[in-house]
């Protein structure tokens, strides 16, 4: 538990309090507050945030979802009432800028907000990593992944939906490991099969997993590390490792948590 | 002369039916809902350059699509051709623009000619892959029937008129030679065809003049005929994309892929629970309110447009990774089935004196199934993939909302992740209470 007493985690509440505000919102999402998996993600990027001293701050039970399950499902009455929800709360905070941990939390945030009202600057993790990292407020030098080969599977939600490929790739370059891209990469890249609230039902009759199609590829290419950048991938992908027996030689990892990792942190 | 009156009521005819069986799509296209893509006039001409003119999204895949290019830039540039042909029909001369353009004349024939050699490699390349080589996304079953009957016949008609123009250019230069065609007699012996003062010769040579002047004549009629049957069979044809797909991308989406529209209605009804002073627009009484889409009038124009300009290519189902694992999902499917019931919708209204009347069925449930529908990971591949920017995920999730909805008739599961963020804010059932608890584990 020492690790974890290291981190600092206001909340907005505690910023108000002293008259202050962030330079930033972290915002957690559902995962990456309630799965096990996914709270180690938020931890890592909390350790990146707390090593860079990035004054941020995290709503903490102020935050709710930001409805992209409901409206991915059809349901647009539930998604505007968490968006008009969680609009409130943020206007009311005055936030400007925010960094999600999740691709679905940045899409909703970034595209489908501001028309109801939330105008935000939202970046997605692995694009403010890419801008400490670019403006040196942290510094890696190879460390445990030297060498090691890492593949990245694109979220859907990061990469087709709002064309971000290039940060997370230009942060793991960092890393100096051997970075393999998948045949079905970037734009043609394959999903998780998580997405449009598949993660909350059972997958339609098919012949196979959407996850176990996608972690073939990844495993044909004999990755060390699976890279991804949303929990629900991360998920999917530690499925799909898991169903082919591989858990011990193949680690899948967020991006966060190399960079975490490579730091020692 | 009786030659020149049969042009011109063959040529008159075809185009009046064109435009009557054009209009009828134009007004179905229409019958969707407003939606306004009228903004960023030089951007939408940007991507109409690049996607549609330029073929962008097609060389993502290199072999068809260079292929596919020699048959565009044929019919593109053999169009020009129509112009002579259009003349000399009218007023009875032969190859009338011969004796001013000169060299000019020679060279764009010639260039023509090529592009038709490369045109018909090009078609028994296509005709190879549908129909022996089965490239497995033109070979799935929902192409069975007339889909795959309405792609041969494009390829063969294509082949058909390729043969047409080398018989009418071919034995045309055999006669010249002769100094028997009745195109202008320059004195230089040949109309220095590129292809065919080869061909011509190969083909036709020995024969009669009056043989000769049968090949022509039926080389150029029959020339006529299929470019006018052509253009007649568009508008019940995949085929309707060589004209469609510019206006299509033309009304592309320009906002990111992952921005699903908010539904206004909605917004309506949210803002004002959420604000009690306020008040929402007025809606016309008359329009029936209803959330998503159940059938093709609920869908918006550019919607529709899609669905006439999808090319069944199936580009964008063998991306999709719910067809790849088998579901029976198919976003090609969705598009086919949209213009299906669409044209159904149309022809009700022609027998019904331009009103629907109510037959019982709609696009939901009668075409495209739940189980379709709820296979989608709303992924965007398909969007991503598709050369001439349709987009067949806003489709899916319209009628996904009519299903929850109005139907609600969400799978089970979804109805309890509806439930949980309602009551916890969360898709799982966690207190909100506990949501920074992670901090302190
Ligand atoms: S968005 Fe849906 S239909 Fe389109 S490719 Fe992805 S899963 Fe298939
Ligand atoms: S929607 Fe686009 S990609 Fe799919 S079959 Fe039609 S034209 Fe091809």
């Amino acid at each position: 538990m020492s690790e974890n007493q290291q981190l600092i985690v206001p909340t907005m509440a505690d910023y108000m309090a002293k008259g202050e505000s962030p330079e930033i919102l972290f915002w957690v999402g559902c995962a990456g507050s309630f799965d096990d998996r996914a709270k180690k993600i938020t931890k890592a990027i909390v350790k990146i945030l707390n090593h860079a001293n990035v004054k941020f701050a995290v709503l903490g039970t102020e935050e709710s979802c930001t409805g992209d399950p409901a409206k991915r499902a059809g349901n647009e009455f539930l998604f505007q009432m968490q968006a008009m929800t969680n609009i409130t709360v943020l206007n009311g905070y005055e936030v400007k800028r925010i960094v999600t941990g999740c691709p679905h939390c940045f899409n909703t945030l970034k595209n489908e907000y501001p028309a109801l009202g939330g105008n935000y600057e939202v970046v997605h993790h692995t694009q403010l990593l890419q801008e400490l990292l670019d403006s040196g407020r942290i510094k890696i030098e190879g460390g445990s992944f030297k060498g090691k080969k890492i593949t990245f599977h694109d979220p859907c939600y990061l990469g087709r939906a709002n064309d971000v490929y290039e940060a997370p790739r230009s942060v793991m370059i960092n890393l100096d490991a051997e970075l393999l891209e998948m045949k079905r990469s970037k734009a043609n890249g394959l999903c998780c099969g998580a997405g449009g609230a598949q993660m909350f039902k059972e997958a339609e009759k098919g012949n196979k997993e959407v996850n176990i199609e996608r972690s073939e590829e990844a495993l044909a290419l004999n990755p060390d590390v699976i890279a991804v950048g949303c929990p629900f991938c991360n998920t999917m992908m530690t499925d799909g490792v898991k169903h082919f027996n591989k858990e011990n030689t193949v680690k899948v990892l967020d991006v966060a948590e190399l960079i975490a990792q490579a730091k020692d942190l | 002369m009786a030659s020149s009156i049969i042009f011109i009521l063959l040529f008159l005819g075809g185009a009046v039916f064109f435009t009557i069986n054009a209009r009828k799509v134009r007004r179905n296209i229409l019958l969707g809902k407003e939606i306004n893509r009228t903004d960023k006039f030089s951007e939408r001409v940007k991507i109409m350059s690049l996607v549609a003119l330029g073929q962008k999204k097609m060389f993502e895949r290199p072999i068809p699509a260079i292929l596919h290019l020699f048959l565009y830039v044929a019919f593109v540039i053999t169009q020009i051709e129509l112009i002579e042909i259009i003349m000399d029909g009218s007023i009875g001369s032969h190859r009338m623009f011969r004796a001013s353009l000169g060299g000019f004349y020679t060279f764009m024939v010639s260039f023509i000619e090529i592009l038709s050699v490369l045109a018909f490699i090009g078609t028994i390349a296509f005709l190879a892959r549908r129909n022996l080589l089965k490239v497995p996304r033109l070979v799935k079953n929902e192409l069975n029937g007339w889909p795959k009957l309405d792609a041969n016949l494009i390829l063969i008609s294509e082949l058909t008129l390729i043969c047409f123009i080398f018989m009418m250019n071919g034995a045309d230069e055999v006669l010249y030679s002769q100094g028997l065609s009745h195109a202008a007699n320059l004195g230089d012996g040949s109309l220095g065809l590129s292809i065919s003062s080869h061909l011509g010769p190969m083909l036709f040579g020995g024969m009669s003049p009056e043989a000769l002047h049968m090949i022509e004549r039926i080389g150029w009629w029959g020339h006529l005929v299929m470019v006018l049957g052509f253009l007649n069979y568009l508008p019940y044809s995949k085929h309707f994309h060589i004209l469609l797909a510019f206006p299509n991308v033309f009304y592309s989406n320009l906002e990111p892929k992952g921005k699903f529209t908010n539904m206004e209605s909605v917004t309506n009804e949210v803002k004002a629970i959420f604000d009690p002073s306020f008040v929402p627009p007025i809606v016309d009484p008359n329009t029936p309110m209803r959330f998503g889409a159940k059938d093709v009038t609920d869908l918006s124009w550019k919607q529709l447009l899609d669905s006439y300009t999808c090319t069944e290519c199936g580009r964008c189902t063998s991306a999709c990774p719910a067809n790849i694992t088998g579901k029976l999902l198919s976003p090609r499917k969705i598009m086919m089935d949209t213009r299906d019931r669409l044209q159904e919708v149309g022809k009700n209204m022609d027998t019904n004196k331009g009103e629907f009347k109510e037959d019982g069925k709609s696009l939901l449930g009668d075409y495209i199934t739940p189980e379709e529908l709820w296979a989608c990971t709303s992924c965007n591949a398909c969007v991503q993939e598709c050369p001439v920017n349709i987009d067949p995920l806003s489709i899916i999730m319209d009628m996904r909302r009519f299903m929850v909805m109005e139907q609600s008739s969400a799978p089970t599961e979804l109805n309890g992740m509806f439930t949980n963020i309602e009551n916890n804010g969360a898709p799982w059932q966690f207190s909100q209470a506990d949501r920074l608890n992670w901090k302190n584990e």
